[in-house]
């Protein structure tokens, strides 16, 4: 069974959601939606105080090249135009929308009856991704539109889909794979259609066996779409790790999957580009799991959450939080954040809610390093997380930076395998920043 | 209000202390192998190793450093111990191996800082100490013959050659091969020599079970028994009457200690594997030169040693295949 060539943990999975159905989650009272969702450029905020909007209504505009639209997720009236605090704690301006009913956009086909006639045309399908602000839902919520517009000179040959969902706990890409198998294969022969090539690549963790079945049952309809069970190994779902697991090649450094003839997309941004071409619907909600060791099974949940939710409502929908919370995550316990604020919203791209109880809530106290070299065996990118944490705790950032301290994709294999629970990770964030920093010094000179 | 921190936020299961114990369970049947053919001996040298090694770790840490205490009870200090004690004669008088647990604590380990930061070997640093200074008592020529625990003789104690003793003789007049003892002696641990290193079996079932819990790898131990297998077989392929067949190299003195053992600590040996395979060829090789060329029977200690010294080079060196760097 294939898997990705260098280092790589293995944490306990605790897919303790797996097996529930997704619910649909219901409507809230008062929606906070921020203007950009987005890496990249902000977008442009079309709406002010006092304006009734419907589902579906633009209500922020992408100006620039890297840079998405938001649309209103609910009907009814915008209250304010103002700042709103993230689940990090950061301060960014947001759209409050008092709710009023349901009413959608008319020009959004809400039938559930699937479309697979792809009339449009490969340009129109990247504008229509754009149009309905589509971001990468695995996690870094690029827009989408950008990676279809492949420069001059290079040339797609796979179409790689990611639904290895390698992070422990969450379940919410496993239920879109069982629930909604078709429209991510319809979503699929759109994004080939929209490269011009007709191969694509699904990568399916083999810890997943009901997704997989369903997924290569499906696979024998749409021809060209090969279903690949992969080794479970951690962090198989990292961009560059599964390029090389699917087609043994290796993403040259600093540079995108397109170098080596890839675009790789998530099975939810799959889901969202079949709904956004085929039904008109922009990117509004989205499927999260609400789980954790200390929740109970008839509270660990699977919904379809509306963007702009606050995290704490969904909190109380979920029978509240247990006795022995210690932390709670926005996404996965490996690269996950830790949630600030709870009256927060979700965005386009939360999900989960992961509860972590106090015992594993705190890390242990950092003893000497015993040069062990289990880092180095597990880091995935082949690099020396003791040496670079070792000079970013020194402050050398140019030998940081020739020892490669850029090329880290923060999986946290480190920091988990570390016998001596060293802070390597922490210690080489702050040295991609100073390197960062370096850098964009340097080219301006 | 809830723990905030950054990723990742579960942790695996190996920490320090479970590594070091893990070592020392390791180190179990060699020991108990220890008992059997040295009896009461063994046992009383191993245990004053230890404690020793175990109050001089405190009583420096407490009194001279004055820093964290946790590291007294994580276990390297009772590797330590053990490990000096296995590389001593049952007969060394019991104030020695005192002597040896404060150099191989006090100035192999604590000097630079303690746990993590020596390096050398701190067990092969009291050994070397106790080998140079006190010949006789090491007992460089004749050893205590192992008297098996429920033997009629075990009250007297026999002295021998050891097999070492036995292959340098033979490389100096030719002569003395048939005193070897068997193969299957030598690997079952029926043969002079140190307390832990003569029962080659009962280190590699330590050896196996540090590899079944990820303590070590594969990588120090397989480099440093092939490449002095290679090496014996090639000067013993040259001439025949002069060295010995290679299977005896592998199984007579410190080899199986050395490479499953002592090689292997992390804090002593590279980062990489690629720099793991090049310390324990080193490892190897020396060792062959040592016993074949150099004027003692005996130089695994010495060969560790010498790549103890050479690894940082090693780890500024040899360096990983990094991602993405493909030509």
């Amino acid at each position: 069974m294939k898997t990705f060539n260098k280092g790589g943990v293995h944490p306990e999975e605790n897919k303790l959601a797996s097996n529930n159905k997704t619910k649909v989650f219901p409507l809230t009272k008062k929606a906070v939606v921020f203007v950009s969702q987005h890496l990249g450029a902000p977008a442009t905020c079309l709406v002010q105080k006092g304006d009734k909007v419907k589902v579906g209504t633009l209500l922020a505009r992408a100006d620039a090249f890297i840079c998405a639209n938001t649309h209103s997720p609910y009907s009814g009236t915008v209250t304010k135009v103002d700042v709103a605090v993230d689940f990090n704690g950061f301060k960014k301006p947001a759209i409050y929308i008092d709710v009023e009913g349901d009413e959608w956009e008319e020009s959004i086909d809400r039938t559930a009856d699937i479309k697979r006639e792809i009339t449009l045309e490969p340009k129109e399908i990247v504008q229509r991704m754009k149009d309905c602000g589509i971001v990468g839902l695995g996690g870094a919520a690029f827009p989408t539109n950008v990676k279809y517009m492949v420069p001059d000179g290079k040339k797609a040959e796979f179409l790689i889909i990611n639904g290895v969902e390698c992070e422990p706990y969450l379940t919410s890409d496993n239920r879109i794979m069982i629930e909604n198998t078709e429209e991510i294969f319809i979503g699929i022969e759109i994004m080939k259609k929209a490269l011009g090539i007709n191969t694509a690549l699904i990568g399916i963790e083999n810890n997943k066996p009901e997704a997989i079945k369903l997924m290569t049952a499906m696979s024998e309809k749409y021809k060209g779409t090969e279903v690949v069970p992969l080794k479970l190994k951690y962090p198989q779902g990292a961009e560059k790790q599964l390029i090389n697991a699917l087609t043994g090649r290796e993403v040259p450094s600093g540079k995108l999957p397109i170098e080596v003839g890839c675009v790789v997309d998530n099975v939810g941004t799959a889901l969202a580009i079949y709904q956004a071409v085929q039904k008109n619907k922009p990117l509004i909600d989205n499927v999260m799991t609400f789980t954790g060791k200390s929740v109970k099974p008839e509270n660990q949940k699977n919904l379809l959450v509306r963007v702009g939710t606050p995290l704490q409502e969904i909190i109380d929908y979920c029978g509240g939080l247990p006795e022995d919370t210690g932390k709670l995550i926005s996404g996965g316990p490996m690269m996950g954040k830790a949630i600030m604020d709870t009256s927060a919203p979700t965005v386009k791209t939360t999900s989960s809610i992961l509860v972590i109880n106090e015992k594993e809530a705190k890390r242990q106290t950092p003893t000497p390093c015993i040069r062990c070299g289990k880092c180095v065996d597990a880091c995935p990118m082949g690099l020396e997380p003791v040496l670079l944490s070792t000079l970013c705790s020194q402050d050398k950032w140019e030998e940081a930076e020739n020892e490669c301290v850029m090329d880290c994709i923060e999986c946290g294999c480190c920091l988990f395998t570390c016998p001596a629970n060293r802070p390597l990770l922490d210690l080489i964030r702050v040295g991609k920043f100073k390197v960062g920093a370096l850098r964009r010094a340097r080219a301006q000179k | 209000m809830f723990n905030i921190s950054g990723s990742p936020h579960v942790h695996g299961t190996m920490s320090t202390k479970k590594i070091m114990w893990g070592v020392v369970i390791a180190m179990l049947p060699a020991f108990l192998v220890s008992i059997y053919f040295f009896g009461i001996d063994a046992l009383l040298l191993t245990l004053v190793s230890v404690a020793s090694c175990l109050f001089f770790e405190w009583a420096i840490q407490k009194y001279i450093l004055k820093g964290d205490m946790s590291t007294v009870a994580d276990g390297s200090a009772v590797i330590t111990g053990m490990l000096l004690a296995f590389n001593v004669p049952s007969s060394l008088p019991i104030w020695l191996i005192i002597l040896g647990s404060l150099v191989a604590i006090g100035v192999g380990k604590m000097t630079f800082g303690g746990l993590g930061k020596n390096p050398f070997n701190p067990a092969l640093v009291g050994r070397v100490f106790l080998f140079l200074s006190f010949p006789t008592d090491m007992a460089m020529s004749s050893w205590p013959k192992p008297a098996p625990l429920f033997a009629s003789n075990v009250v007297e104690t026999v002295t021998g050659p050891t097999s070492l003793n036995i292959i340098k003789g033979i490389t100096k007049t030719g002569e003395g091969l048939d005193q070897l003892p068997s193969a299957l002696d030598m690997f079952l641990g029926s043969m002079g020599g140190s307390l832990g290193e003569i029962s080659a079996i009962a280190i590699l079932i330590g050896g196996v079970y540090m590899l079944c819990r990820k303590i070590i790898t594969w990588h120090i131990p397989v480099a440093f028994l092939a490449s002095a297998f290679i090496f014996a077989g090639i000067l013993h392929l040259v001439s025949p009457e002069t060295y010995v067949a290679p299977y005896y190299h592998l199984f007579a003195g410190g080899m199986m200690l050395g490479a499953v053992f002592m090689a292997t600590d992390m804090v002593t040996s590279p980062l990489t594997h690629k720099g793991q395979l090049i310390f324990g060829c080193g490892c190897g090789i020396l060792t062959i030169i040592f016993r074949c060329f150099g004027p003692m029977p005996e130089g695994v200690s010495f060969a560790i040693l010498i790549m103890n010294g050479v690894t940082p080079l090693i780890n500024k060196f040899i360096k990983t295949d990094k991602f993405g760097y493909k030509k």
